[in-house]
């Protein structure tokens, strides 16, 4: 695979950044955007944009079609049964507040349990915390072990009579392990309880197989897919959007209105109330392009070999404590410097045009866990090289310089 | 802009070795101060005599390089100042690290005016004159019993 010439694809590349060439490490928070999906937007706003599901006129009908081409790409690349299992919401964030918000208020009581993991972003955990405080219900966390990674063991320990649903991430923000999605489910469902899974690491860079994995909902991040941002995805099985209530209420989701009452609309229209991202998705089929083009298997192949290459230079250099160390393990790198705070990394990297991130990762029950106020990460996208990494690499050194070390 | 500018050996030595990293006893004024999207936190201990000058000053809290420092000249600088010279000493401060060239303060020596400047260098990045104003802002709050944590986000 020749990076090179994929690296070419996105323009943010061609630029300097403060005199330096990108050195860009920062794709776990939000990834560059190739031009075939800038270009996208542009031309949609500057030839063919209309609002969609509404108008009958020729760009309202065209506007619409390409909205829901996106659709079934989506469909097509996470190998769901069914088109309308696929919903749009403004990021992951939205997918896992929506489900939160309608299974909580269906389903959930005084006393029940939440199960989380220690691994999860703030986004999918503080959804849940609203019903702790609405609805009384508990929330509780299956531990990470020391290799930063949660065991099937691990879930299990913490599933009572009281569970009522599961929600984990399948790929550690700030560890990098990838959780045994298809075993969790296979547990849950054993005891009929459904499965969200947060996969806005995972989408980026595992393959995906709905069917497969047969987890009852799966939130999905556009932006992180070198997709545009304001755009995320809600797969979820037709069963639940059947039986769960609609979320948001407004233009667009519902079937009949009348002053005595309201019927709501079909799938997937009951939850996509109001006008959407019109022109993110549809330059998101994109990025879904962009990505099969590429290949998930050739993405997976390629952050793997960054992640054994980064890994092997890390540790070699005595200051540097890795977090975490799983077996199976994702494209992404946090690491402290001793005696330099991760902010100070952060800030002496970003001089050489190196762009990582430092803080708790919007994880800081992990990070409390881990006895850890902060850490540095790096993390890989298509786009990143050896180069990178060395360069990485150097600029520790440069960092250990100036502190002392 | 220039990393030596920023990382200045006073700042890397404050950092390092915090000054007044400890708990006052018998403090009668604290507060906290929390910086949400890196984490930062400190508590600030004051102890007031009758006079209402500074008999002692002292923090808690963990952060970057440059949090720590901030904090530990802010404390060596205001020990033995009256209450109204310590917020006068912050406002300057503050003044500084937003717009102005150099601290209008008549209070401070030069030797302190020249600590204190050491960490005009943030200026150059915007993203971490947070990190250098989150002990004076809880300072601030300490001295003036607001009895609410002060956060850097709103």
């Amino acid at each position: 695979m020749d990076i090179d010439s994929i690296k070419k694809e996105f323009p943010i590349f061609d630029n300097k950044i403060q005199n330096n060439d990108l050195v860009y490490l920062d794709s776990a928070n939000s990834s560059q955007k190739p031009r075939v999906v800038i270009d996208r937007i542009y031309d949609f706003y500057s030839k063919e944009f209309s609002n969609v599901g509404r108008s009958v006129h020729y760009l309202a009908v065209a506007a619409t079609n390409l909205y829901e081409n996106t659709r079934t790409s989506v469909q097509k690349y996470i190998n769901a049964k069914d088109k309308n299992e696929i919903v749009f919401t403004k990021g992951a964030t939205e997918a896992i507040n929506l489900v939160a918000n309608t299974f909580g208020q269906k389903y959930l009581e005084e006393g029940d349990e939440v199960l989380l993991t220690e691994l999860e972003h703030h986004s999918n955990y503080v959804p849940w915390h609203f019903l702790r405080n609405s609805k009384k219900i508990k929330i509780e966390f299956a531990e990470i072990n020391e290799a930063g990674e949660v065991t099937i063991e691990a879930i299990k320990n913490k599933i009572t009579n009281k569970t009522k649903i599961i929600s984990v991430t399948h790929l550690s923000n700030v560890t990098g392990a990838i959780l045994p999605i298809k075993e969790i489910v296979e547990l849950a469902h054993s005891k009929n309880i459904p499965v969200l899974v947060d996969g806005c690491q995972g989408a980026p860079h595992l393959k995906l197989d709905m069917q497969e994995l047969d987890c009852d909902f799966y939130a999905i991040s556009g932006h992180k897919m070198y997709g545009p941002t304001g755009i995320g995805v809600l797969y979820a099985k037709k069963k639940w959007l059947d039986d769960l209530p609609p979320y948001q209420g407004g233009g667009g989701m519902i079937n009949e209105v009348k002053k005595t009452g309201i019927s709501y609309g079909e799938l997937p229209n009951k939850y996509e109330a109001g006008t959407m991202a019109t022109a993110q998705v549809i330059a998101f089929n994109e990025s879904i392009k962009f990505m099969e083009k590429v290949g998930i298997e050739n993405i997976e192949k390629h952050e793997r070999e960054l992640l054994d290459y980064g890994l092997d230079i890390l540790r070699k250099n005595n200051s540097i404590k890795i977090v975490g160390n799983p077996k199976n393990k994702g494209g992404v790198i946090s690491f402290t410097i001793e005696g330099v705070h991760p902010h100070d990394v952060a800030t002496i990297l970003d001089e050489d045009g190196v762009a990582i991130r430092a803080g708790h990762h919007c994880c800081q029950i992990l990070h409390e866990k881990l006895k850890l106020p902060a850490t540095a990460r790096a993390s890989f996208g298509i786009y990143n090289t050896k180069d990178d990494i060395d360069q990485l690499s150097q600029s520790i050194e440069n960092c250990k310089k100036i502190f002392n070390i | 802009m220039d990393l030596k500018e920023l990382y200045q050996e006073i700042i890397l030595d404050h950092g390092k070795n915090p000054r007044n990293l400890r708990k006052t006893e018998n403090f009668n004024k604290d507060a906290k101060g929390h910086n949400p999207l890196c984490g930062d936190n400190v508590h600030i201990y004051l102890k007031l005599n009758e006079n209402k000058k500074v008999e002692d000053i002292s923090f808690e809290g963990h952060g970057c390089a440059i949090s720590m420092a901030s904090a530990s000249i802010m404390t060596d600088l205001v020990k033995g100042k009256e209450e109204a010279e310590v917020k006068e000493i912050v406002n300057d401060f503050l003044d500084m690290i937003k717009e102005k060239e150099e601290l209008q303060n008549k209070i401070l020596n030069e030797d302190e005016k020249t600590k204190l400047m050491c960490l005009s260098g943030v200026k150059q990045y915007p993203m971490r004159v947070k990190c250098a104003t989150l002990s004076w802002h809880t300072l601030t709050s300490a001295i003036n019993d607001f009895q609410k944590i002060v956060n850097t986000e709103s």
